[in-house]
């Protein structure tokens, strides 16, 4: 059950000395109990504006409140109030999980009565309580992570704040994580802030995503409505050899409006994903040779494309949107 | 202090032993290198002893006021290290997210490093009465003693949270720890002040705060009770002590820049 404040920024702005304006005035509204996915490629000002809203770092321009708490002048509160699992998990090797929980339980205030127990029942909560008495530094990136997420919880806060928590989890543990993280809000009404480079990460878990980029946002909605704007499929084609990419994108421009790929040629359909069957008989008829063809639905990625003139950064890691479908031809 | 930061404080000393012993490299190379340059220099130089004014027949008891400053200056480097690296993980950004305050990471720090000391000079002491050194200032020095290394490992304790705050980078803590051991080297480590023919040296002695800290214990050691040396001594720690804590306090509040 969410209760309370959210987040609220106006015009907050960091800016470095002899650096850029790394956040420059960003408006946000993040209400209780929401999952806020802050989604942008690496240096966008998401890890910055986490640290302002953490108090961790004083912005230069304009105000936030978290929980209700003025981030400068209220510090204390807004940090009793929230958890934090910053960019790394920030984890003494040297400690085994459980001294980690009793050392923040410790420092969180937690009456010594509890301690013990709170920090049993977070380790099971993430999935860590046979490998509570090893030392973190036996740890998988998963492991950390997890544990990282149950040292922000031992004080209950009503707000946390997740930077980048799945960067460089393996698939399976990425899910977990998610899985608890989407029962914190639902069950306990927590509000989540999560910056986030993955697409598919903020498509599956945000109920809202605000698109960062150079300190500025530029899209703002639940992903529905962010695709919504991009609006029909897309389909590339990359041409089994180089010469004919001319070719195909004269006949791809039969069936839409060209659109920026990396490959080959690309089309956002006129007439939706119906065309897709049309675009392949009109290769095939013409003789093209196709390496490769693939029908992309609207992505956060289109979204930020069509926002930003590019594609989001680490191009290797870019979600497979669910919808996609995909086939390899070879029309001979 | 209240209950809470005493928790707070008792916790991350322990952390800071804990971590410390989990170390072996920083447990044994504190303890071991400066008992075998003891043992080196004490038997290449004991013909010293033979010097006009020397003040002792055993070059072992003089020379064995050496590894209390050594080790405390190897104790300081990894604690430094450990705290750098507490920067550079984040791990600093996670402590300042919860309510507590500054002096108790601070003390907390330097209250294992206290407790590291307390330990060295327990083995030293152990090492030198073993090897036959007449401890001269009898059991109230050793209490004496112990109170002393506690003082000393505050003052290099804080210098190197200042160094590891300033830097945050725990190979500028390395880096700069040889500079410690110039001091170390050019004090009256090997000879007495007043047996050291070298002007340049002499002076450099002189005025090398480290040549005051040496010859406090070896006043303990070789010649009882000495006023002047126990005074020198525990006047240069706690100088250094005041200092180094009040330049690491100041370090701290700019790092943790909190709102």
């Amino acid at each position: 059950m969410a209760n309370g404040h959210g987040i609220e920024a106006d015009g907050l702005a960091r800016e470095f000395k002899k650096g850029p304006r790394a956040v420059d005035g960003i408006d946000l509204r993040v209400a209780p109990g929401e999952i806020y996915g802050f989604l942008g490629p690496n240096g966008a000002g998401k890890s910055t504006t986490v640290h302002m809203l953490t108090t961790l770092l004083p912005p230069t321009a304009g105000t936030a409140r978290v929980a209700g708490y003025d981030i400068v002048r209220e510090g204390p509160q807004v940090r009793a109030a929230i958890g934090a699992a910053l960019q790394e998990a920030a984890l003494d090797p040297l400690l085994t999980g459980r001294e980690h929980l009793r050392l923040q339980t410790a420092l969180q205030g937690i009456p010594r009565s509890e301690r013990a127990s709170r920090g049993d029942a977070l380790l099971e909560r993430v999935g860590l309580s046979e490998a509570a008495n090893r030392k973190v530094r036996g740890y998988s990136g998963g492991m950390k992570r997890r544990l990282d997420l149950a040292l922000a919880l031992v004080h209950s806060p009503r707000i946390l704040f997740l930077d980048e928590p799945t960067t460089g989890l393996d698939p399976q543990s990425r899910s977990a994580l998610w899985a608890e993280v989407g029962r914190l809000a639902k069950e306990d009404g927590v509000t989540v802030f999560l910056t986030t480079q993955y697409l598919e990460e903020a498509d599956v878990l945000a109920d809202r995503v605000g698109i960062i980029d150079h300190g500025k946002i530029v899209a703002e909605g639940t992903p529905t409505q962010l695709k919504a704007q991009v609006g029909r499929p897309t389909v590339e084609v990359v041409p089994a050899d180089p010469d004919d990419r001319e070719r195909a994108a004269e006949i791809m421009a039969r069936f839409g409006e060209p659109c920026a790929s990396e490959l080959g040629v690309a089309v956002r359909l006129r007439s939706g994903e119906a065309d897709l069957a049309e675009v392949v008989r009109a290769l095939d008829s013409e003789g093209l040779r196709v390496e490769h063809l693939q029908l992309h639905q609207p992505s956060l990625d289109d979204v930020f494309l069509a926002k930003t003139g590019r594609s989001l950064e680490g191009a290797g890691e870019k979600d497979e949107q669910a919808g996609s479908a995909e086939l390899a031809m070879d029309p001979t | 202090m209240t209950e809470a930061l005493t928790d707070q404080v008792v916790l991350l000393a322990r952390r800071s032993v804990v971590r410390t012993a989990r170390q072996p490299a920083n447990v044994v190379f504190p303890l071991v290198f400066p008992l075998l340059l003891l043992a080196v220099n004490s038997s290449g130089l004991s013909v010293a002893t033979q010097l006009p004014g020397f003040p002792t027949e055993s070059y072992l008891a003089f020379a064995l006021a050496v590894p209390f400053i050594q080790g405390a200056l190897f104790a300081t480097m990894n604690a430094g290290t450990d705290l750098a690296r507490d920067i550079q993980t984040g791990f600093l950004n996670r402590l300042a997210l919860t309510p507590m305050r500054n002096v108790a990471l601070l003390a907390g720090q330097l209250g294992g490093v206290m407790t590291m000391g307390v330990v060295q000079t327990v083995v030293y002491l152990t090492v030198g009465l073993a090897v036959g050194v007449h401890f001269a200032s009898g059991v109230l020095g050793v209490v004496v003693l112990l109170a002393f290394a506690v003082l000393v490992s505050v003052g290099f304790g804080a210098l190197g949270a200042l160094l590891a705050l300033r830097t945050g980078s725990g190979e500028a803590v390395q880096g700069i720890f040889p500079v410690f051991f110039v001091f170390l080297f050019i004090s009256s480590l090997a000879l007495p002040r007043n047996l050291i023919e070298v002007d340049w040296f002499r002076t450099a002695a002189t005025l090398n705060p480290v040549s005051y800290l040496l010859e406090c214990v070896r006043s303990l050691i070789i010649t009882g009770w000495d006023a002047e040396a126990l005074a020198l001594g525990f006047g240069v720690a706690a100088v250094i002590a005041v200092v180094a804590v009040t330049l690491s306090s100041m370090a701290l509040r700019t790092r943790m820049t909190r709102s």
